[in-house]
Order: C-alpha cells, then sequence, then structure tokens
C-alpha cells in the first residue's frame, strides 16, 4: 500500500517539479561540460563555478559584495516604500491629489531608470548615494501607482460601513484602508523588490567598488566566465530568497487574504 | 427618536445630463417603527437610503433626526448594506465590536456588548470565524448585530437580504421580524420585495420610477405571530394581491 501511494504523494507536493526543473538544467549543463564540446571558457562547469565561488567566500570577497549589493538594496527599497505607501494612499483617496500627480508620474515612470545615472553621478558623485537614489527613483512610481489602485479597489461599502458606524475620515484611513490593502502592498513591494535588484547591478557596472554587479564586470575584464557565474547564480538565489520572504511575511500577516 | 425626511429631491449630473432621481419624497419614522420603501430598480430607493445615512446630500429639502439636519453619515443611523459589507480581515467578534472600537468604548463594554449581540443573532459560537468562513445568511447577521451594538437610533437596512437564497431569505426575515418583535428596534428597510416589506414593516411606501416617488403608502399592521402563518394568512394575501395591482401599473412593473 504504502509504496504504491509514494510517487504520486510525492508528485503532488507544490515544491517538487521545480526542484526537478533545475536539477534537469544542473545535469544537461555537468553533461555538456563534462563531453568537451563547448569551449570552457564560454561555459564552465558546474564544478569550475562552485571552486570560484568558494575561493571567492573563502578571500572574504563574496561576503563584501554582498553586503554591499544587499545594503544598497534594502536602503534604495526602504526609502522607495515608506515615500510610496503615503502618497500612494493620499492618491487614490484624494482626487484632487491624484488628478495632480498621476499623469506626471506616468511620464516619469516610462523614463529608464539607468538614463538617470549619468545625471545621478553628477548630482551624487561616485559614493552609496547615487546607488541608492536609482533605485529608488526606478521603484518609487511604480510602488506608488499600484498601491493607488489597491486603495482604488477597496470596496465602497466598507468605507462607508466605517462611516455610518461613526468612525471619522481618519479612523477609516487606519482601521479601514490600511489593514484592507495590506497583502496588495506586500504583492507590490514583492514584485517591484526584482526592479530593484535589476538597476543595483546595472548601477554597479557603471561605478563601484564592490557588490555583485562591480565582481561580474571585472570577472568579464579577465574573462572569468566562472565567476560571472557565481554571480549570476548568486544574484538569483538571493532574489528567490527576498521573494520567498515576502510571501511568507504575506501568509503570515494577511492570512485572511489567502 | 424621530426621523423625518421632508420635500427631499436628489438629481445627479449638470446641464443636459442632469438627472432627477428622487421627486419631493417625504415620509417619517418614530421610535419603535419598522418602516419599508419598496420600488423596482430606478425608483432611486437606494438612493433615498443613502441620503438618510448621510451619505449624499439631498438637492433639496430636508432630512432631520431629532429635528437636526443631517449633514454626514453618524453613528445614530447604523447602515446594513446588501453584501460585502464585513471586514474580511476581523473575526466575527472583531467585526461586531469593530463600530464600539470606533468610538473608544471601554474594553470591557466592547466585550459584553459583542458576545451579548452575537447571542441576539444567534452566532455566539461563530465567534471567531472570519467572514469568508461563514455563509451568506450568517455574514449579514453578523453585519445586523455590528450595526445594532454601535447603538444607532434607527437601522438603515439596504435590501439586506437581497443576495441570498430564496429560503434564506425567509428565514432571515423570521429572524429579524422576531429581533424587531425582541428589541423594539427602530428600522428602514428598502427593498424590491413587496412581500418582505409587507410581512416586515408596520407601514410600507410604494416608489413609483423615473423619478422616484411616493405613490402610495399603506399601514401594514398585520395581526401580530409568526411569519409562516402571516403568510398565508387572508389579510395578507389581500394587502400582496392589491399593492402587487398597484406595482403593476408602474412604469416598468415588478411582476409579482
Amino acid at each position: 500500500m504504502r509504496e504504491s501511494t509514494f510517487w504520486p504523494r510525492l508528485l503532488a507536493h507544490p515544491w517538487i517539479l521545480g526542484i526537478a526543473g533545475i536539477l534537469i538544467v544542473l545535469l544537461l549543463w555537468t553533461a555538456v561540460t563534462a563531453t568537451g564540446l563547448v569551449d570552457r571558457l564560454f561555459l564552465p562547469s558546474p564544478a569550475a563555478v562552485l571552486a570560484a565561488g568558494q575561493a571567492q567566500a573563502s578571500a572574504g570577497i563574496l561576503g563584501r559584495d554582498l553586503v554591499a549589493s544587499v545594503t544598497r538594496v534594502f536602503t534604495g527599497f526602504a526609502l522607495s516604500a515608506v515615500v510610496a505607501l503615503p502618497l500612494g494612499i493620499a492618491m487614490g483617496t484624494n482626487r484632487a491629489i491624484c488628478q495632480l500627480l498621476e499623469p506626471l508620474m506616468g511620464l516619469i515612470r516610462y523614463m529608464p531608470a539607468p538614463a538617470f545615472i549619468p545625471l545621478l553621478i553628477i548630482y551624487f558623485g561616485l559614493e552609496e548615494l547615487p546607488k541608492v537614489m536609482l533605485i529608488f527613483i526606478g521603484t518609487v512610481f511604480f510602488n506608488t501607482l499600484m498601491i493607488m489602485d489597491a486603495v482604488k479597489f477597496v470596496p465602497h461599502e466598507l468605507v462607508e460601513t466605517a462611516l455610518t458606524l461613526g468612525g471619522s475620515r481618519a479612523q477609516v484611513l487606519t482601521r479601514v484602508i490600511t489593514p484592507c490593502i495590506a497583502p496588495q502592498v506586500l504583492d507590490t513591494y514583492r514584485i517591484n523588490m526584482a526592479s530593484a535588484w535589476n538597476l543595483v547591478i546595472v548601477a554597479e557596472l557603471v561605478a563601484a567598488n564592490e557588490g555583485l554587479g562591480k565582481r561580474i564586470s571585472l570577472a568579464q575584464r579577465f574573462l572569468r566566465t566562472d565567476e560571472i557565474f557565481v554571480g549570476l547564480i548568486v544574484i538569483g538565489v538571493i532574489g528567490l530568497l527576498i521573494d520567498l520572504g515576502f510571501r511568507l511575511l504575506m501568509r503570515r500577516a494577511c492570512s485572511w487574504a489567502n | 427618536m424621530h426621523l423625518s425626511v421632508d420635500s427631499v429631491c436628489k438629481s445627479f449630473g449638470e446641464g443636459k445630463a442632469r438627472k432627477l432621481v428622487l421627486d419631493t419624497v417625504s415620509f417619517s419614522i418614530s421610535s419603535g417603527e419598522f418602516v419599508a420603501l419598496v420600488g423596482s430598480s430606478g425608483s432611486g430607493k437606494s438612493t433615498m437610503m443613502r441620503l438618510v445615512a448621510g451619505l449624499e446630500r439631498p438637492s433639496a429639502g430636508r432630512i432631520t433626526v431629532d429635528g437636526v439636519p443631517v449633514k454626514g453619515p453618524g453613528s445614530d443611523r447604523g447602515m446594513v448594506f446588501q453584501k460585502y459589507s464585513l471586514y474580511p480581515w476581523l473575526t466575527a467578534a472583531q467585526n461586531v465590536a469593530f463600530g464600539m472600537r470606533l468610538q473608544r468604548l471601554p474594553q470591557r463594554e466592547v466585550q459584553e456588548r459583542t458576545s451579548y449581540f452575537l447571542e441576539v443573532v444567534g452566532l455566539s459560537d461563530a465567534a471567531r470565524r472570519l467572514p469568508r468562513e461563514l455563509s451568506g445568511g450568517m455574514q449579514q447577521r453578523v453585519a445586523i448585530a455590528r450595526a445594532l451594538a454601535a447603538e444607532p437610533k434607527v437601522l438603515l437596512l439596504d435590501e439586506p437580504f437581497g443576495a441570498l437564497d430564496l429560503q434564506i431569505r425567509e428565514s432571515m426575515q423570521e429572524f429579524l421580524h422576531g429581533l424587531w418583535q425582541r428589541t423594539g428596534l427602530t428600522a428602514l428597510l428598502i427593498t424590491h420585495d413587496l412581500e418582505e416589506a409587507l410581512l416586515l414593516a408596520q407601514r410600507v411606501h410604494i416608489l413609483a420610477p423615473r423619478p422616484g416617488r411616493i405613490v402610495r403608502s399603506v399601514e401594514a399592521d398585520l395581526p401580530p405571530g409568526e411569519l409562516a402563518h402571516l403568510r398565508i394568512s387572508p389579510e395578507f394575501l389581500a394587502l400582496r394581491e392589491e399593492l402587487a395591482a398597484c406595482l403593476r401599473g408602474l412604469d416598468g412593473g415588478l411582476g409579482l
């Protein structure tokens, strides 16, 4: 009995096929590099990438790069999230503010954030500030507009019920609108966090002393494809972890919305 | 308590697009009364309710509670919407407590009244459940308990059972009728269901559509007793037939 249900049960686990997909690619990668069909310069073997990663880790480079990039992403994105939340709520609840800002934001939103890098360097130099500002500019408009939309979709019955129960406008904001949009806000942050990661790498490719993006551009200069792979994989894994973190937070904090 | 609606008109839009929705509507409710407005879609009955709740302002005329003009929504006029009005992130008990918390009542009083009103609507066992775990009928009972717990002078019921299945609707009507008899609440009911209005209310106003106006008012003081008996009593059936004919005669009748 037990054997006959083992495989269906295993396959029914939500993660199992996803893990299988990753393993298949790893396997193909190993097989292709083992045959020697592709130049090792273009496609290093998984073992070589692992070795390069270990070398970077033991030299402390990987840790420093990681801290540098993650700090930039979190600082820039936290700034963006903190500004976008009240602004999005204000635009979603007040027609005048919305009419004033929405066309402006719609315009700036379509300017590619990396195109701001030269300006940011002129304004803020080559230190941390221009990188943090790039992430801020690249995500704050998306965050704001998505939060505004979430506010506009709050059922008006929920707002009006609070008013007929004697609630003030301020109470409607804090006790109705804020909890109601919490799941969408977390989801907005989760989605736009991906752009924050894109932007930090772009910023580091242009100007930085350390960081995962900087390491990739250095590796290119010395034709170290194995180190480029290390950088790419680390970036992917961290992005995935952040995504999972947001999902977990959402499941914990907003279980009513699942 | 005396709620008075005096020659109220309401129109939406400007200039050529201006549309009259309510035309010189007057009626009143005193403490302990149950009044119903019946009309088809387009009769402006929901607009009338929103005006009384203070969610919209009349274009002309006056709405007063105990002589004081209604200037906006307030806890003296608690409203029960047709659906989607429970806070999905709060449990049934927290929903009932919501209005009392907005009014910053002491914690102990909130707890006592929450459990009392959950009991009144027969949902003590469901106190810890989230709205999505409750049936449609239970959700509406929570919404009624929440409105009552805020101690309104008048309860505004905007098609409260309109989204429910017929059988549940009938049991909810019995529930509301019993509640009215037990607690002596004051209520204004909006419905398109003539039978519902006649069974629950003491006074029924028939609204004609486009523009909404009261064309007929009847005292529906049927003998007290169980609704199941009332539904098939000759007085009730005669009154219903008479008013149904009246409604059929109106533009776009109800076809009862």
